[in-house]
């Protein structure tokens, strides 16, 4: 799945100056604990969260997480936005909460998830 | 003969700058043209391990180094110890505060995803001391 279908069923918008949309996403994590993510790493994943701190795109470049977006409309910090747009991660919110933009992902094709 | 070997010192709850040293470390190892799927296992491995020098440690050191066959990465801390090294190594088990949690880390799987990714993992801890833990991962 292209992160333009994962924006389009989350109705979800951009945040950082480039977001990928042609960025091919195979699975999805859905998590406020990084320490999970960092348990349960796969390729192509998207990271569902509703942390905003750092912390997150730190875990990403990790990782090589190069897509995550934040649930039930919060937003990340200054400095993790700064640090999404240096590293080239595609950030997308969407004011769903993370149970539903789990649900309609799930619901969408993207069933190859790992969950936090 | 070692190809790079570097230090780099990592202050106690400084959020901050958590996993600048391991970020760092990536870069040279990406650099250096290490096998992507090691330096994979080791940036997990070694962002858990600054992270827990960051929340548990009074402050300690990472210490990395590259040889022709395997990559050695040794955290050492000053601080409390572990007393239960069989428990702490048990996923789910911490004994990080709530401000940690906050952040996003303290779930009690570090310990257990550093021994998951490393292909050697020995951990040595004396209450009161510190903690040294050692990772090789093998270059195949």
């Amino acid at each position: 799945m292209k992160l333009k279908q994962i924006m389009q069923l989350l109705s979800a918008r951009p945040l950082t100056d480039v977001v990928d949309e042609e960025l091919e996403i195979s699975c999805a994590c859905a998590s406020d604990m990084m320490s999970d993510v960092l348990a349960f790493p796969k390729e192509h994943m998207i990271l569902l969260t509703g942390l905003v701190n750092h912390q997150v795109m730190r875990t990403c470049d990790m990782l090589d997480i190069r897509a995550v977006c934040f649930t039930r409309g919060k937003l990340p910090t200054a400095e993790a936005l700064e640090m999404a747009n240096e590293d080239g991660i595609s950030v997308i919110a969407t004011d769903l909460t993370m149970f539903i933009a789990s649900g309609k992902l799930y619901a969408g094709g993207m069933n190859n998830g790992t969950i936090g | 003969m070692s190809i790079l070997k570097e230090e780099f010192p990592v202050a106690a709850m400084d959020f901050v700058t958590a996993g600048e040293a391991s970020a760092q470390i990536k870069r040279m190892l990406k650099k250096l043209g290490v096998d992507p799927g090691v330096i994979r296992r080791l940036a997990i491995a070694c962002y858990e391990a600054e992270i827990n020098l960051v929340i548990h440690s009074d402050g300690g050191k990472l210490m990395l180094e590259l040889n022709p066959d395997n990559v050695t990465l040794i955290s050492e801390d000053v601080g409390p110890g572990i007393p239960d090294i069989d428990l702490a190594m048990s996923e789910g088990y911490s004994t990080a505060s709530d401000d940690v949690r906050m952040m996003g880390f303290g779930a009690g799987m570090g310990l257990a995803n550093m021994a998951r990714n490393a292909d050697h993992f020995n951990i040595e801890s004396i209450v009161g001391e510190g903690t040294k833990i050692e990772m090789v991962f093998d270059i195949k």
